[in-house]
């Protein structure tokens, strides 16, 4: 008896993905366009963040005190919600991308900042003194040993980063930014569910299919000598 | 941007509204909070008996927690419509990862000397998990509530959009008026539930065996 019950929702619900699905079929330029908004605000917003944090990254590393207080900060700027951070920016942006990408930016930055932090210090030290024994210089150590080997950590903050963006960037429809909260939005006033759903499938479709590329990018930017290392591990067992 | 006191004032002005919100912003998260911690406490200790089902039953957990929440509460509508219902479970599925997970890694990681001790008290492995193991993995485990908490609160927010009651409204509101004070004081209002909603958390989880607090 339940059985037939539960068998009836999923036969309702799959109907509901499919009139969804229709709808984007119907409106394929709108939603290339939507798309190409939402992927935008995401790698803008991303890209300004990495540039960003990577080198505040490794400055903090060398400076204690100004580490602590950076960590401390980023940790009391996340418990702001996102739609809240969207709304500020856009107080004294105005309408449009800019805000989102804005906000977006201060939300991406911390992930990656902290992975970098955690990255360049799990390095073991042996490893940088063996550099400086070869005779290299600061900066060489830097972008050869440390960097190198702290990149999956960092690698990992951008994959976060990422995937969190892309649920960010929907709050842009709110505002006027496009993308495909513009669906959502517009399904709501309607009162069109098929329209809030088309809206809602491809983004969690988009993050599924970017964190699922994240990771296997991860294993191409893990330096090879972790990869021998379990070979020589895997052969001697 | 409006000076401070002015979102103040606003704060002091409004705070009939603002109250009434932030009660409703809590009832929201809270019961998810609740319900998660009964569902997915009870997902934890299952998968960690039977290990195998760990893995799959994880990434499940991380995929549904990467998923927008604008696209998770749209996605909901067929099933649950939209309102407090909606925002409920969509906010249950949430706290999935946070929970599940430190429950497992919390149960996982007790020391087995600790473990060989009970046994060696005549423990049954119900006493063991429920005397031994549980008490030792409770701060792990109120990690992982403290975790979710933060989480859910942000994420009500949001779901004043589906028509769910709590400062999500105050912050919508603000962006159809435009007026910056009142977007300041539901994000300020937010933050400090926050804050206040996780030192809580930290102040039972004292109470509760296996901190450091009790065990002197």
């Amino acid at each position: 008896m339940y059985s037939s019950v539960i068998l009836a929702g999923l036969g309702s619900y799959t109907q509901s993905v499919i009139e969804a699905l229709e709808y984007i079929a119907n409106h394929w330029g709108v939603f290339l366009t939507l798309l190409q908004t939402h992927m935008t605000i995401v790698l803008v917003g991303v890209g300004a963040a990495i540039v960003v944090a990577v080198p505040l990254g490794i400055v903090v590393t060398r400076h204690d005190k100004l580490g602590w207080m950076v960590m401390n900060m980023g940790a009391i700027a996340q418990t702001l919600p996102p739609l809240a951070v969207i709304a500020i920016s856009f107080s004294f942006l105005g309408l449009g991308r800019n805000p989102v990408i804005l906000a977006l930016f201060f939300y991406a930055l911390l992930p990656i900042l902290k992975n970098t932090v955690a990255g360049l210090r799990s390095v073991d030290d042996s490893k940088v003194e063996a550099g400086r024994g070869m005779g290299m210089t600061q900066f060489e150590r830097l972008t050869r040993i440390e960097l190198p080997l702290a990149m999956p950590v960092i690698f990992a903050g951008i994959r976060t980063s990422t995937v969190m963006s892309v649920g960010v960037a929907y709050l842009g429809a709110f505002i006027g930014a496009g993308g495909f909260g513009n669906w959502v939005v517009l399904g709501q006033q309607q009162l069109d569910t098929h329209i809030t759903m088309a809206g809602a499938i491809p983004g969690a479709a988009l993050v599924i299919v970017l964190d699922q590329l994240f990771k296997r990018l991860q294993g191409v930017v893990t330096p090879a000598t972790s990869t021998t290392k379990e070979n020589t591990e895997i052969s001697a067992a | 941007m409006p000076s401070a006191i002015a979102v103040i004032e606003w704060m002091i002005d409004n705070q009939a509204l603002l109250i009434e919100q932030a009660i409703q912003h809590m009832n929201v998260a809270l019961t998810a909070l609740v319900f998660g911690i009964i569902l997915w406490g009870a997902t934890g200790v299952l998968i960690y008996r039977y290990d195998r089902f760990s893995d799959p039953a994880l990434g499940v957990f991380g995929v549904l927690l990467t998923i927008p929440s604008l696209a998770m509460l749209s996605m909901l509508i067929p099933l649950v419509g939209i309102g407090i219902p909606a925002a409920v479970s969509a906010l249950v599925l949430y706290s999935a990862l946070p929970i599940a997970r430190n429950v497992y890694v919390g149960l996982e990681s007790v020391d087995e000397s600790k473990i060989e001790v009970g046994r060696g008290l005549g423990m049954t492995d119900r006493q063991i998990l429920l005397k031994v193991r549980l008490p030792q993995a409770m701060s792990v485990i109120m990690a992982g509530i403290r975790q979710a908490a933060v989480l859910l609160v942000a994420i009500t927010t949001i779901t004043a959009f589906f028509g769910a009651p709590g400062l999500g409204q105050s912050i919508f509101r603000g962006i159809s008026l435009g007026s910056t004070k009142q977007i300041l004081g539901g994000a300020i209002a937010i933050s400090a539930i926050a804050i206040m909603v996780d030192a809580s958390l930290y102040g039972v989880q004292r109470f509760l065996p296996g901190s450091e607090v009790n065990n002197a």
